[in-house]
């Protein structure tokens, strides 16, 4: 089981935390005229990276705070994890 | 009492507590401090199972958790558990066990005719013969092989048993109490660190309790007993006995697994029986300690054979003689200190060793003793069936090729060491690549993956003084770090016999015109004949030889056979043993009760239950209640002695004829804020939502990016930046990530808040021609006139002194209100609403009337809304905005969502107006058409209409727009049910919805 940091609370045990996917993704912004490809893109294609990844997760039994989190998708290693609004350095 | 085989005042049992037990139905005596293994051997009951293909006699071979044979049912309180190790099990009063694996007797096994038909039964023999004919393994194989293999059998009763789990937290957490675990833990809890310390065995000390070794001038076991002493009196130190490690997972959290009643004939009065600690550590220190290793030798198998430091263990801490003529075969020193214990004893131990000439304390000390030693001598065969009567043994060549002429010897056990197994197993889980490590020809922990350290014989480190050396500087370093305090404590001197190297030699080569088996894999019968096929077969990679073979795959996890199917590996296929590499090690590192892993989480517990402020009552009233999500719904208010379908139809009845009163506190609430509270649910929402006025309620649909409707309800505009959303009662928490996930991942500019308020308000729909009369009457003073209160209009009100939301909004399609308060005040409302309804009729109805009611109104629900429709294909385009942009508005462009013939709910009713048709059921064109049947379309909702007294279901139907009218036919293979069926439309009752406007 990971042991997240919260950047609003701290250590918490995974169970805490929802998953949200990839946080590379990026809304297409409302009222845009885009291609299929694009929403596509958004919607459904992922790359499900082998290796370090920034992806989404809630507290969700905690602050409810949505955080980015940088994780190896392959050893489960966590290496910063990030507020919603802050850049990723 | 005479126990033939136990010695007087030796061993660390109570002798002043006398046990009785039963084994196969024959009563025995043991003493407190018994094992049930040490006490059946006290009494000189060797023979215990029957092995898992061949049906051989099995007995016991080791004294712990790395017993491969020796595998019981035990019968405690009125339960039974399977897969038990009479070497782990502690003896109470009262046991009882039997033997698994043999039909009918343990002495008399049907299926140990395997064993004589065993040139049928080689490598793969599964998967080679019963594959064919394929209809034969359902019928015939499987049920044969369930009969005759098994390894016990479990219980079918409910386990009366509690199990829990728990938390902690630790700086370090030490997985072993021998000399590594010991002063590793000593000098962390000196600097002030969080320890755990655990012990899989009910004595601490590990190899302490039975090495011949002196520690600051006491034995190697008073000084662990002082050690323990002092570390129990210390605040930030918990150590724990019976409780074994067994998992290391994933950022430094490990799995132990206490056995916190097993040893007593019943579990007290509020303990649990296993508890499951779930440590989170700073620092891990694996002091598990080493194994012994077998060697391979033909017939290895039988009853008496078994390892030589569990034959030592027996002796030194349960005052047990394992034979009293034994033989001990070894390639190292070990041997002879198990010899020296016999001796010492007064029992004449023979030793063969298969090095040459070897010298070291331990030998000379046996010489001394006038132990007879013979010298490059192995076993070749142990003889006798059901118990070990004699050994062929022989002298074996420098090389290990030749053996010399083969002779005869008596003995009544054989005590085998072929040197010691670092236990990695945990360091291995923690993602540690484990390397070769030539000297002791066994794998060591490498790099460390996470915050482990490995210490002592799991590290491959033997020499006692050197383990507790590094022990003690590890744990007082690795606290420093995390305390800043860097005590000094002294070591202890101490005194061992120096030991001579062992010989790598692991397999006595079998005798010309011998085909003996020899087992490397003693509980799943893998001998090394079914490797070399394996082999033959072309299989190389060990991953694929295990499974193949089954080798190191049974409930022992192969804990004294992997290493000698490495060897084995190694040696056909002419590569080194770190090039074959071993097999992943995988938690759990023993087996583990089923009820320790799911805790406390079985039954009601499973899952929270959820209850509205108003469930005393609806209890005092006779609902029958059902599950909703997590929420107890009533489903009907039974009266007398109606059924399901008799009270949900009086209940509808009334809504439409009078009125009713349904508990709905259940529906998700969420409260949204800020002064872009109108523009965020322009953009959740399908429909239009920036000219709602304050006071007014919506209907609206919400989609996820993809298009498909997530959820549906009403939303009122409190006041001006205040607005309070309504959703499904299973959707209601998944709405509320949704939410917050745009608030703060996509457009974080937008100045709004939500949170839930589901748990803050107790709510009552009241439906039907009377609800307004019912409201006038809770509400005097407010004017709830159509005018007044029109359809989707909000008002605030004071209910007999409590504040009150009122809602004009229906699910039923009858005129409706929905009153909300705080609450605590939820059973007062409730209790009004009663009183004052009285006159009109009112009655109280439960989900099974409210979904009667809202089916044949064609109002779509969570059986519609199933997370694969659109809003086309629920009637609900007419509320998809064509001007404005919202979440998964692009996606209904996709071709497949703006097809023709696209799916749209239908209402169904059967042509005979009777026969109900079974929700899930499919629409076919052609009852009798050859399968597969083209499906058309599925059943989604049933009912029986109160409006027109007949059966009425709602339907995903392709093409549904142009359906209207046709004919079908609904198919229940489930039910056996085929019903000719009517296509209408969904708005089956008022489908100009002039009631909820009346
Ligand atoms: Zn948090």
């Amino acid at each position: 089981m990971l042991y997240i940091k919260c950047p609003h609370c701290g250590m918490r045990p995974q169970i805490e935390f929802s998953y949200g996917g990839d946080a590379s993704v990026k809304r297409p912004e409302l009222n845009k005229e885009i291609s299929d490809q694009e929403w596509d893109d958004f919607v459904y294609n992922r790359k499900s990276l082998r290796g370090k990844h920034l992806e989404l997760w809630q507290h969700i039994s905690g602050c409810r705070q949505w955080i980015k989190v940088e994780r190896d998708t392959a050893t489960h290693e966590i290496f910063k994890t990030f507020k919603a609004d802050e850049e990723v350095a | 009492m005479s126990q033939d085989f136990r010695l007087d005042s030796v061993g660390l049992i109570n002798r002043d507590i006398k046990l009785s037990f039963k084994f196969n139905g024959k009563k025995y005596f043991g003493y407190e401090g018994d094992t049930l293994a040490s006490a059946l051997l006290a009494n000189g009951v060797h023979l215990v199972g029957r092995s898992f293909k061949y049906h051989r006699p099995r007995g016991f071979f080791g004294a712990g958790v790395d017993e491969p044979y020796a595998i019981v049912q035990l019968y405690r309180n009125n339960e039974t558990e399977p897969n038990i190790k009479a070497t782990e099990q502690e003896l109470f009063e009262g046991l009882e066990a039997r033997s698994v694996n043999c039909w009918p007797s343990v002495n008399f096994d049907i299926g140990a005719i395997n064993n004589f038909l065993k040139i049928f039964l080689p490598a793969g023999f599964y998967y080679k013969t019963f594959m064919w004919p394929k209809s034969f393994w359902y019928r015939i194989y499987e049920p044969f092989i369930r009969k005759a293999a098994g390894l016990g059998v479990a219980s079918i009763k409910h386990d009366k048993e509690r199990y829990e789990h728990k938390y902690e937290y630790c700086d370090l957490l030490i997985a072993g109490s021998g000399p590594s675990g010991l002063s590793s833990a000593y000098a962390a809890a000196k600097n002030g660190a969080k320890v755990i310390l655990a012990e899989d065995k009910p004595r601490f000390g590990g190899s302490l309790l039975t090495d011949d070794v002196n520690i600051g001038n006491q034995s190697g076991k008073d000084w662990a007993e002082g050690i323990i002493a002092e570390l129990k009196t210390m605040p930030n130190v918990v150590v724990k006995n019976r409780s074994q490690i067994f998992g290391y997972y994933d950022h430094n959290m490990l799995v132990m697994s206490e056995k916190v009643s097993d040893h007593l004939p019943k579990t007290k009065k509020y303990h649990p029986n296993k508890r499951l600690w779930y440590i989170r550590a700073k620092e891990v220190l694996i002091s598990s300690g080493s194994i012994e290793r077998p060697i391979v030798f033909g017939n290895n198998d039988t009853p008496g054979v078994m390892l030589s430091s569990a034959a030592k263990e027996y002796l030194k801490v349960y005052g047990v003689l394992v034979g009293k003529n034994p033989l001990i075969f070894t390639n190292n020193d070990s041997g002879y200190e198990t010899a020296i214990e016999f001796q010492k004893h007064g029992v004449k131990p023979v030793i063969l060793d298969s090095r040459k000439n070897p010298e070291s304390e331990i030998i000379d000390e046996a010489k001394s003793l006038g132990i007879n030693i013979k010298n490059s001598y192995v076993v070749v065969a142990a003889q006798g069936y059901k118990k070990v009567k004699s050994a062929d043994i022989a002298s074996i060549s420098d090389d290990k090729k030749q053996l010399g002429k083969i002779e005869s010897i008596t003995c009544d056990c054989i005590c085998v060491s072929g040197f010691w197994t670092p236990s990695i197993h945990l360091a291995s889980q923690s993602g540690n690549k484990t390397k070769f490590k030539e000297e002791i020809d066994a794998f060591v922990p490498g790099t460390s993956k996470q915050q482990e350290t490995t210490l002592g014989a799991a590290n491959g480190v033997f020499s006692l003084e050197e383990t507790l050396k590094t022990s003690f500087q590890k744990g007082r370093e690795l606290s420093k770090k995390i305390t800043d305090n860097d005590k000094e404590v002294s070591i202890p001197n101490v005194v061992e016999k120096k030991s001579s190297k062992h010989d790598k030699f692991w397999c006595v080569p079998l005798p010309a015109g011998k085909n003996y088996k020899r087992f490397l894999d003693f509980q799943n019968d893998v001998a090394v004949s079914d490797i070399e096929i394996a082999l033959r077969e072309g299989y190389r990679s060990i991953e694929h030889v295990k499974r193949y073979t089954t080798l190191g795959m049974a409930t022992d996890q192969g804990k004294t056979s992997n290493l000698n199917g490495l060897q084995l590996v190694s040696e056909i296929e002419n590569k080194v043993v770190p090039a074959v590499g071993h097999t992943t090690f995988r938690p759990p590192y023993t087996p583990i009760s089923i009820g320790a892993i799911v805790g406390r989480e079985v039954g009601k517990h499973s899952k929270p239950t959820r209850k509205s402020p108003m469930h005393d009552w609806h209890e005092k009233n006779n609902a029958v209640f059902v599950d909703a999500g997590v929420w107890l719904r009533p489903r009907y208010y039974k009266r007398g002695n109606e059924n399901l379908f008799e009270g949900s139809k009086r209940e509808a009845k009334n809504v439409r004829t009078n009125v009713g009163v349904c508990d709905v506190t259940t529906l998700g609430k969420i409260d949204i804020k800020g002064p872009d509270a109108a523009e965020f649910l322009n953009r959740v929402y399908t429909n239009a939502w920036l000219k709602l006025p304050v006071g007014k309620a919506r209907y609206g649909v919400m989609l996820r990016e993809d298009g498909i409707v997530m959820d549906d309800g009403t939303t009122t505009r409190i006041s001006e930046n205040h607005y309070h959303m309504t959703t499904t009662t299973a959707q209601a928490a998944n709405v509320l990530s949704h939410l917050e996930y745009y608030l703060q991942i996509v457009w974080p500019e937008l100045n709004v808040n939500v949170v839930s308020t589901t748990e803050q308000w107790a709510g009552a729909a009241i439906a039907g021609p009377k609800s307004r009369d019912v409201l006038q009457k809770l509400f005097p003073n407010l004017d709830v006139s159509n005018e007044g209160l029109p359809f989707m209009g909000y008002m605030e009100g004071d209910l007999f002194g409590v504040k009150a939301r009122i809602f004009r909004i229906s699910f039923s399609g009858e005129l409706a209100y929905e009153v909300n308060v705080q609450s605590d005040n939820g059973d007062f409302m409730w209790q009004k609403i009663m009183e004052v309804g009285e006159e009109f009729k009112i009655q109280p109805y439960g989900t099974e009337a409210l979904s009667t009611l809202r089916i044949e109104m064609g109002h779509v629900a969570g059986s519609e809304l199933d997370g694969r429709t659109i809003p086309y294909d629920n009637a609900l385009e007419g509320l998809v905005s064509k001007k404005k942009d919202f979440i998964g508005k692009r996606s209904l462009q996709r071709v497949a969502f703006t097809a023709d013939n696209r799916q749209r709910v239908v209402g169904v009713v059967p042509l005979d107006k009777k026969t109900s048709i079974p929700e899930g059921s499919h629409l076919v064109k052609d009852a009798n058409a050859p399968l597969p049947n083209p499906k058309l379309g599925h059943i989604s909702a049933s009912c029986w209409s109160v409006e027109y007294d007949n059966p009425f279901s709602l339907a995903i139907l392709k093409d549904g727009k142009n359906m209207i009218g046709e004919k079908l036919f609904v198919m229940s293979p489930l039910k056996n049910k085929v019903i000719p069926v009517e296509i209408v439309s969904s708005h089956y009752v008022d489908p100009k919805g002039e009631r909820v406007r009346s």
